[in-house]
């Protein structure tokens, strides 16, 4: 049960929040344009790496906004929080 | 005194496995990842293909990541026809395989029981065991009542709050020890030539004009003509050193076991609504399991509360469960897939072999992902098996979407 | 036997318990183990494997053998009978490797509770208490959690005084010292058991396992705690290991500080002449306090040639024989220990008398929640075991669990780790560490395992009955991994988790390989610490609070007329109403009739509602409607499709236009939340620049589907001020009317092709509403069954039923719903890949059984041939929704299948219980295909 930080309502407890995947994945400006391909790499193809990763959670038994995290899915640890819209944050 | 209970204690294993081996410049197929499927794989490169020339590197101890972690369900069972065919041709070889090994792998054919929870989960249950018969798969419906026959200490009271409406039942499945089945392909591999380098984590691929060459590991370079990739949790880090993306997503499952407990539970009973599955292994423990940590991690550990829930649902099914104890709960990683569905095959770069996608399934495919993906990688072609799970489908959309209609998906 | 007096147990009252159906007595303090030893009992399992006898090997929760099977007041497998606190009424019995469970259902009570502290302090032994003192004293909101009844930790099992006072006095005193403070919780009984991320610490208490039958079935038999805390103090103590030898496991063997703790705390001799085997000085303090207490102590034997000479000094003294420089080679006996065989060497020697043989091998820190934490363990080759190495979250060992071995060394490093742990907390006043006398130390080096020629006999790990031999067999068969090892003997595996084997098995593995535990490492330690009862874990979340039931505002008076209901998501809805006599066919038959001949109503009041509000809010359900809702005039209904964006249907529902900024979106019944979820992940992720919010109104409202030739009629008697004609309240629009006098709004939509008013009215009046339509004595209700009828006569799929996650739009026949103006909506550029523009999709069709009264079985396949070929069988494709039908007079079905559009007209086979039934295609629209009735 990590305890994570919302960026509106402060730290709280894992139970509270949903789980989104990669940030950063914007909508294709416009998917007909796009090949099958580039289409199904925005479909199905999501980061994965081990160690920092750049992802979405929604505070859904909070305040229900979606934000940003920095977490490292080597050790869990969250190096930071930030607001859809917000650049991701240098972490050193 | 209580006379003592047969059965609370296990065959011996032999006395011979395997010799540790120190890696060597080059080898004609290098297998990343001990686990079960390369241990099989390379059973069967060597003995279906006379490849003998094979290392299997392994970052840990052989058959320590998820192979050590299952809780060892074995069944065919699943919707599609794609599925069908290569979980059904796994199961045919489980049924063969102790006396192919030579090794006691206490593999028991006790049947799987998939609880239905709603009229719609009654109607899934019904369409994929229609399916599974047409396609030489052995399944059936049984109601409430008949579930109660097969185990009898599930509660089929309609008074709970998700009544068990019926189930399918496959005879064949069931439960097999994951550490025998693990050395007894290593043991049987090691007879044919090939080698297992332990504690030799793979820090790279090495790929020249399109071609793979090798690997890089924390032992030194070691040169390939061809390279499998076993990796399951941590197959997207090592793809990704060839400039390889694949559509996965590492997440911890967790499972538990209790204390020794004298024989109660005759079957594995798995239940999607009310998520759980459980069987009582060999020595008398319950094995139990649930769903996957919702965030990636790469740690083999999970969050406390989904072993909470899990109880609550082994006890909403198992009101006998009540005292029994929690003994130890451990994690593995499993790299999910979107459709829930393996990927196996070749890759953009020559000579570099897939396997993985498996998610919560793969130890019940062992034999059969063993025997496709060693003739994939011996024809440098999909062993007709394996060739609906290629990488492709996700550009066609021709997926292999286990999610909907199968039951839990392990 | 009993001690004349001592022992922190209650001799003015006796408990009485049966153990293997004999009679003994104890007293309150007592354990089970304890009492039995009291009694005399020495054999108290059999081992899984060889069937040897075990006894009592420890004093605590690490206890390899003596683990038995409670079978009154509740059966209860598999409790070590040294964690077992004794009652009265106890009944329990010896244990071969198996424990029972009940089969009656279990009467107890569990809960759960969260904590949140400054400092969580694991522990209350000396460290521990120092650590809780100073971290208290600083100003900290401390947790204290002790798994004993009482604290005191390894006070309670020794003569040692602080602050010149008995060690179990101070503790006392300290506790309640503690317990006087506002913001410090002490918690007995009450083991933590697992170290999760972000200081998240699981701990079990037992409330009422103690009182056995006299539980008071009000308060929960075990609580979990779930623990957040800034800072975690671990004085979770040592435990001692135990040499391998030959015999080592007989009853009568006894690690040495057990056997103090049975003197000092439980007032029990554990044996009448003891041999003490060891290899530091602690097991001394041991062998002099059973002397004092009247054992007779025929020697000890140290390993080392040169013990300290003090505690040699006073072992002569007592008159104790001290064999320096030799090892015990065996312990002999039939069932129990009744000689030692001592010798300088690993063979032979000579032969002592005893009953009970006293075992130091050294200490293990109890690091299993440092390491659970994730925190790096280091071996220690001075102390021969692994103590906490660099941690990974905020915290600290103390005390024994660090490698500190003396009591003051104990208190004081308790006292430090409290004052740090209490950080900015800590004012001036950090209290001073209490004060103990200091012993002197000596060498003990790690001594693991005497020599010899045969290790059939050498135990390692009792309770799986792992020897020498064994590890010996595994490393001889190429395993070189201790986790191999630990599989291939199951060394480590039992109960207890190997908490006195883990690091000896190491040892021996090192040793046989010729390696260091160092570089060999050991098997890693999980959670949980001890077991912990399923029950426990599950807590409140059972029955009816395993998940949550939602019912609607007329869910009394369903039940009062006898509606069978279906979960459908967490709701309950009406099933259908059967009459006196009817059965599901019947009462299904009836409603559905009603509903097409006259007028029948339903309860609609689960499907999700979701006010869609904002001036973007149009351009927003055009992006996830396949269709176009911006158009939707106010006033008006359409119906919509909402895709994934790999195309495939996600949920369907009405969007109902109330003003130009607000809609209200219907979705189904089970994916309410989802969408709600799926809009604003939308909203918030992707468009956040449109100006729209969305809320969940399901709740709000409650909805009647009127619905039938004569549903005008009943609405025009009940909202006497509503145009109902055809003309002036048109298909597909909504109007505000009072309804049975009761504000409500009333929408023109039809999920049964029938004539079909939707009135919605708040949640409070939905029941007079609905009493008011019922009371016109002409209108049937009807439940979920009839409404699939309708709809699948009508060719309406339900989203989940007859689709599952593979079907688009186009599969449904509705490609008329996706949006060809639209340059863009979430799903569209799916429908153009490869697969999902093939013409032989799967694709919603009607089946006709050509037996006209055979119902397909939901979930039955189609293939093209009138025999069944080997399997594989070439499946077409499947039943999704099958009914027997009043209007039609006949079964029918839908079904998705392969190229189905084309195939209207052609016979296929469904195979049924064995044979095949001939079915034909049919357009998915059976029942009025002109759309001719929905106006009345």
């Amino acid at each position: 049960m990590l305890l994570i930080p919302c960026p509106w309502c402060g730290p709280r407890e894992e139970a509270e929040f949903h789980y989104g995947g990669q940030a950063h994945v914007a909508y294709p400006e416009n998917p007909a344009a796009l090949s099958d391909e580039e289409w199904a790499r925005y479909l199905f193809f999501r980061d994965n790496p081990k160690g920092v990763f750049a992802e979405r959670w929604s505070h859904s038994a909070g305040c229900r906004r979606w934000f940003n995290a920095l977490r490292d899915t080597a050790t869990n640890e969250i190096h930071a929080v930030y607001r859809v819209g917000e650049p991701r944050p240098v972490t050193s | 005194m209580t006379p003592r209970p047969p059965g609370a204690h296990l065959p011996e294993h032999p006395d011979r496995l395997w010799s540790a081996a120190e890696p060597k410049a080059a080898y004609d197929v290098v297998i990343v990842g001990g686990g079960g499927h390369g241990l099989a794989t390379a059973y069967y490169l060597a003995k279906n293909h006379g490849i003998t020339n094979v290392a299997v590197v392994e970052r840990g101890w052989l058959a320590g990541g998820n192979m050590a972690r299952n809780t060892t369900i074995i069944r065919s069972n699943y919707l599609w026809d794609e599925s069908a065919g290569i979980y059904e041709h796994a199961l045919k070889l489980w049924e063969g395989l102790e006396e192919e090994l030579g090794y006691p792998l206490l593999f028991s054919q006790r049947g799987v029981l998939n609880l239905a929870h709603s009229l719609q989960d009654v109607r899934d249950s019904v369409r994929r065991v229609e399916a599974n018969r047409l396609n030489g798969v052995d399944a059936e419906w049984l109601d409430a009542a008949q579930v109660k026959e097969v185990c009898p200490i599930v509660n089929v009271s309609p008074d709970v709050r998700y009544p068990v409406l019926g189930a399918t039942f496959q005879p064949r499945a069931g439960i097999a020890k994951h550490d025998h089945v693990a050395w007894g392909y290593a043991r049987a591999a090691a007879a044919l030539g090939v080698e297992f380098i332990e504690n030799c984590e793979v820090t790279g691929l090495r790929v020249s004009g399109g071609r793979v060459t090798g690997v890089d590991t924390t032992r030194g370079a070691i040169a390939a003509g061809r390279v499998a990739l076993c990796a399951a949790g941590h197959t997207s880090v090592v793809a990704a050193t060839a400039g390889i993306d694949l559509p996965l997503q590492s997440h911890p499952l967790q499972a538990l076991v209790s204390e020794l407990l004298e024989p109660v539970h005759p079957t594995v009973v798995m239940s999607n609504a009310v998520h759980v599955y459980v069987s009582q292994a060999h020595k008398g423990e319950l094995v139990m399991g649930a769903g996957i940590d919702a965030a990636n991690s790469y740690r083999q550990r999970g969050a406390f509360h989904i072993i909470e829930r899990q109880m609550a649902a082994a006890l909403e099914l198992f009101p006998v469960f009540a005292r029994a104890h929690v003994l130890r709960t451990w994690g593995g990683v499993v790299d999910v897939s979107p459709d829930a569905s393996p990927i196996i095959g070749l890759t953009p770069v020559d000579g570099l072999y897939i396997n993985c996608g498996w998610g919560t399934g793969g130890f019940k495919a062992t034999p059969g992902v063993g025997w496709c993906f060693a003739h994939t990688v011996a024809h440098d072609d999909p062993h007709p098996l394996a060739a609906p799970f290629s990488l492709d489908r996700f550009v066609t959309g021709a997926l292999v979407d286990e999610h909907g209609a199968a039951a839990v998906a392990h | 036997m009993r001690r004349e007096n001592g022992g922190r147990i209650d001799r003015s009252r006796t408990l009485r318990f049966r153990f293997d159906g004999q009679e003994y007595t104890g007293h309150p303090g007592d354990t089970l183990a304890s009492a039995l030893l009291a009694g005399g009992v020495r054999q108290i399992a059999t081992s899984v494997k060889l069937g040897r006898p075990r006894g009592v090997f420890s004093a605590g929760s690490e206890e390899p053998n003596a683990v038995v099977q409670i079978e009154e007041p509740f059966p209860e497998p598999m409790l070590p009978a040294t964690t077992v606190e004794l009652y009265d009424g106890l009944v329990a019995r010896s244990l071969a490797g198996q424990g029972r469970l009940a089969t009656e259902p279990d009467p107890a009570r569990y809960d759960a509770v969260h904590a949140h502290c400054d400092v969580l302090v694991v522990g209350a032994g000396p460290a521990g208490l120092a650590a809780a003192r100073a971290a208290a004293g600083a100003g900290a909101r401390v947790i204290l959690a002790d798994e004993q009844p009482e604290p005191g930790g390894a006070l309670l099992g020794s003569p040692d005084e602080v602050d010149g006072v008995p060690g179990a006095e101070w503790a006392a005193a300290t506790a309640a010292h503690l317990e006087g403070l506002p913001d410090v919780r002490v918690l007995r009984r009450t083991t933590v058991f697992g170290y999760y991320d972000d200081n998240y610490l699981v701990a079990v208490e037992r409330r009422t396992n103690h009182l056995g039958a006299a539980a008071p079935a009000h308060v929960a038999r075990e609580r979990v705690w779930r623990i957040r805390a800034r800072q975690v103090v671990l004085a979770t103590g040592a435990h001692e290991r135990p040499i391998a030898f030959a015999g080592n496991d007989l009853p009568g063997v006894m690690l040495a500080g057990a056997a103090r703790t049975y003197v000092h705390r439980y007032g029990v001799l554990p044996g009448r002449r003891a041999v003490v085997f060891t290899a530091n000085d602690s097991a001394y303090a041991a062998a002099l306090d059973l002397a004092e207490a009247g054992v007779e102590v025929a020697a000890i034997v140290d390993v080392r040639t040169a013990p300290g000479e003090r505690w040699a000094a006073r072992a002569r003294e007592r008159g104790i024989e001290l064999l320096a420089g030799h090892v015990v080679t065996a312990a002999r006996g039939d069932g129990q220990l009744s000689s030692v065989l001592v010798g300088a060497t690993g063979d032979g020697g000579r032969s002592i008398d005893a009953d009970l043989l006293l075992v130091s091998g050294g200490w293990n820190p109890v690091v299993h929640l440092f390491s659970q934490s994730g925190g790096t363990l280091r071996y220690d080759e001075a102390l021969g075991t692994l103590v906490p190495g660099a941690s990974r979250q905020a915290v600290q060992p103390a005390g024994a669990a660090g490698g500190v071995f003396t009591l003051p060394g104990c208190l004081a490093d308790g006292a430090a780790a409290g004052a740090r742990a209490a950080g900015p907390h800590a004012g001036p006043h950090a209290a001073e560490a209490p004060r103990a006398a200091e012993p002197e130390a000596t060498n003990a080096p790690a001594y693991w395992l005497v020599p010899a020629n045969d290790y059939s006999a050498h135990f390692v790990d009792l309770q799986r009955d792992v020897t020498v031999a064994d590890i010996h067999r595994a490393t001889g068969a190429g395993l070189r991994s201790v986790e191999h090892v630990k599989r291939y003997t199951t060394a480590g595996t039992a109960h207890d988790q190997g908490k006195t084997s883990g690091l000896l098995t190491s040892a021996v593995v090192a040793h046989a390989l010729g390696t260091s535990v160092a570089e060999l490492g050991t098997t890693t330690f999980r959670a949980p610490y001890l077991p912990v009862s399923f029950a426990a874990l599950a807590g409140r979340d059972r029955g009816a609070l395993h998940d949550p039931v939602r019912v609607t505002a007329l869910h009394e008076w369903h039940v009062a007329h006898g509606a069978l209901f279906e979960n459908v998501g967490q709701w309950k809805r009406p099933w259908y109403y059967p009459r006196p006599g009817e059965d599901m066919e019947t009462a299904v038959l009836r409603e559905c009739r009603a509903a097409r001949e006259s007028v029948a109503a339903m309860d609609a009041s689960t499907l999700g509602k979701i006010d869609v509000i904002g001036p973007d809010a149009g351009e927003f359900l055009d992006r996830l409607y396949t269709n176009l809702m911006s158009s939707l005039k106010v006033g008006s209904v359409r119906y919509g499709v909402m895709c994934r964006p790999d195309g495939m249907v996600l949920d369907d529902g009405t969007v109902i236009r109330l003003a130009d900024d607000h809609f209200l979106v219907t979705t189904t019944t089970g994916n309410a939340a989802m969408v709600l979820d799926w809009m604003e992940e939308w909203l918030q992720t992707e468009w956040p620049s449109l100006r729209v919010h969305c809320t969940s109104v399901t709740e709000q409202w409650a909805t009647v589907a009127l619905v039938g030739p004569r549903s005008r009629e009943v609405l025009a008697g009940l909202a006497p001020g509503l145009a109902v004609s055809a003309a002036d309240f048109p298909f597909m629009t909504w109007r505000e009317a009072d309804v049975a006098g009761i504000p409500a709004r009333v929408c023109r939509i039809s999920f049964s092709g029938e004539l079909a008013f939707e009135i919605n009215v708040t949640s409070w009046d939905g029941l007079r509403l609905w009493t008011a339509i019922m009371d016109t004595g002409l209108v049937t209700p009807y439940g979920t069954e009839t409404m699939h009828v309708l709809r699948a006569e009508k060719g309406y799929p339900i989203v989940g039923q007859d689709t599952d996650g593979t079907v688009t739009p186009h599969d449904l026949g509705m490609s008329w719903v996706v949006s060809k103006k639209k340059p863009d909506f979430i799903g569209k550029r799916s429908f153009t890949r490869a697969d999902t523009s093939r013409a032989d999709r799967k694709q919603l069709v009607g089946l006709l059984p050509e037996d006209p009264g055979f119902l397909l079985p939901e979930g039955t396949h189609l293939v093209s041939t009138a025999t069944l070929p080997e399997p594989p069988v070439p499946m077409l494709g499947h039943v999704t929704s099958s009914y027997r039908s009043a209007a039609l007079g006949r079964t029918f079905a839908l079904a998705l299948v392969k190229g189905g559009q084309g195939r209207v007209g052609e016979r296929l086979y469904a195979p049924v219980a064995g044979t095949l039934v001939p079915v034909t295609v049919t357009s998915h629209v059976l029942y009025d295909p002109e759309g001719a009735r929905r106006d009345g």
